[in-house]
């Protein structure tokens, strides 16, 4: 039953709310890489060592209700269909590496899916947590206690002067990777960010674009997380990044606010005119498409386009991967199949909202 | 083309074997190609671990300095206890075996470390509550001393008395605690 929430809904419950400075941040996530500590890590574990962890957490915590993160749903890899796998990696519920690894693994799924805890992925455990928006604080605060309430049944490897025990070294310490997701059209338009990643990296944290290859930011959405793990608290390093992540925000508004005052028509124009390919296009790759919503996003943000929910344009942006689309059409489709489809899915979606 | 393994997927691995002489071509998927052996794990893409391998020095002889197969050879291998990782191992695939094996490589651990983590070595976050045993009265005191530290500097005598009685508290815990597990 959860299984098929997890398929049908493009963007997870938790995704549906507004968070703070929701116009440019997307979400803010905790990863907290742990393991057992009797056990060979799953690089070089035994099927019968990583049958042990698999059952010991679909015994003590299936179906188990932690706070507001109700009904934990183990999916394991060995169920799933590649494409099922495609669209839980689109969503971001479980990792490109967990799909790859057939037998096995699996995540334990909150039923509002902002919690994934993985299993047997490159750790044992890998516990998820997304808040929508800019929550980083309230994000950290709850990860930390789920990983308390995991660690009430499974003993972790720890070690005073190394922290958490992890399978890579670029983990150990604190096992936390914090990370929030930005929408920064005006400064990748002005090139600006291409110019700040060097300072930002300096201080330990690294910026990326997501849903592209390579150094490319597809439709403008970058990700900041920090590097480092070790020699900090999880404190220190959440409010690293909780100042840098703001300085963008205030940069990105400066940013819009320029290229309204220098270049208002022709912002105005390329608006317009993504959003007259998004509703007219019959066929459209997804680069494109990624490029598009991202400026309808920024016209609703500056107030050219009124009536779309900001929301629509998160679902959009998963709903139009390659995985998601083939789930909706029920096929397997090929490249050229895909882009038709991923036209037609668009305009049924951007007319649905101007009928409202 | 079509995978000549598993005739489903399409052929995204090509191959050109010659075995005595004798030529012969394959073309299979990329799942065929790791299950039949073909290609060896990690080859599909080169990742950061790769990168990192490069940096923990491998135990194996080093050409450079000539040093002679044989001498490498006594030399006992550092090898994990608990999930019979080497260090050459984990050299080359830059990931640990288990949580032993960084107590097994500890000497060698704070160079790549360093390099890893803008120079640190030594965890100073969350200590979790079973496992952490009573690593949380010790940094709790290490706290409080500090705190003591600054009160007596700024001649708060009243205030660092009450931290003082605390500090002996938990003191006593920590002993009680040690005798306890004893």
């Amino acid at each position: 039953m959860s299984l098929q929430q997890f398929m049908n809904e493009a963007i997870s419950p938790w995704m549906k709310q507004e968070g703070p400075d929701s116009d440019i941040v997307l979400s803010s996530r905790i990863r907290l890489a742990r393991n057992f500590s009797q056990h060979p890590f799953p690089i070089i574990a035994s099927e019968e060592t990583l049958s042990q962890v698999l059952e010991f957490i679909q015994e003590e915590f299936q179906n188990h209700s932690f706070r507001d993160y109700k009904n934990f749903e183990l999916v394991q890899m060995k169920d799933l269909q590649p494409i099922e796998k495609r669209v839980l990696v689109e969503k971001h519920l479980i990792s490109p590496h967990l799909a790859e690894k057939a037998e096995k693994s699996a995540s334990l799924i909150s039923q509002n899916e902002q919690v994934s805890i993985m299993i047997n992925e490159e750790d044992h455990i890998r516990i998820q947590l997304y808040f929508p928006g800019f929550q980083l604080d309230q994000a950290l605060e709850q990860a930390s206690q789920l990983d308390d309430w995991l660690e009430e049944k499974v003993d972790y490897a720890f070690d005073e002067k190394r922290g958490y025990l992890t399978a890579c070294p670029t983990n150990v310490g604190t096992g936390m990777r914090a990370s929030v997701m930005m929408h920064l059209p005006a400064l990748s338009m002005t090139s600006q960010i291409n110019r700040m990643t060097p300072a930002i990296n300096q201080l330990g944290l690294v910026v990326r674009g997501i849903y592209g290859e390579g150094s490319e930011a597809l439709g403008s959405i970058f990700q900041i997380s920090n590097q480092i793990t070790l020699g900090k608290s999880e404190e220190d390093i959440v409010e690293d990044l909780h100042s840098v992540v703001k300085q963008l925000i205030d940069q990105e508004r400066k940013a819009r606010e320029a290229l309204m005052s220098r270049s208002g028509i022709q912002l105005e124009d390329r608006i317009f005119r993504s959003y007259g390919v998004l509703t007219h296009s019959r066929i459209i790759e997804s680069k494109e498409a990624a490029r598009c919503l991202s400026d309808l996003r920024l016209g609703i943000d500056l107030g050219f386009i009124e009536h779309i929910p900001r929301t629509i344009l998160n679902e959009l942006m998963v709903l139009t991967q390659p995985g998601f689309l083939q789930q909706y059409a029920k096929e397997t489709l090929s490249p050229d199949e895909r882009d038709i489809r991923r036209a037609s899915l668009i305009r049924e979606r951007l007319q649905l909202e101007n009928e409202e | 083309m079509e995978c000549q393994e598993c005739h489903q997927r399409s052929a995204t691995v090509h191959l050109t074997q010659v075995v005595n002489g004798q030529k012969s071509e394959i073309h299979v998927c990329e799942k065929c190609a790791k299950e039949k052996g073909y290609m060896n794990y990690g080859e599909e893409n080169f990742t950061l671990n790769d990168l990192l391998s490069g940096l923990f020095h491998s135990e194996g002889p080093s050409p450079l300095k000539g040093q002679s197969p044989q001498s490498y050879a006594q030399k006992p291998k550092l090898k994990c206890d608990n999930c019979g990782l080497t260090y050459d191992e984990f050299a080359r695939i830059g990931k640990f075996g288990c949580g032993v094996c960084y107590e097994t490589f500890d000497e060698r651990l704070n160079p790549i470390l360093r390099r890893v983590h803008s120079g640190n070595t030594k965890h100073d976050g969350k200590i979790p509550k079973r496992e952490g045993g009573n690593l949380h009265l010790k940094k709790e005191m290490e706290e409080y001393k500090t705190n003591l530290r600054q009160l007596i500097e700024q001649e708060e005598f009243e205030e660092a008395a009450k931290v003082r009685d605390k500090i002996r508290s938990l003191e006593d815990q920590l002993h009680n605690g040690e005798d306890g597990d004893v």
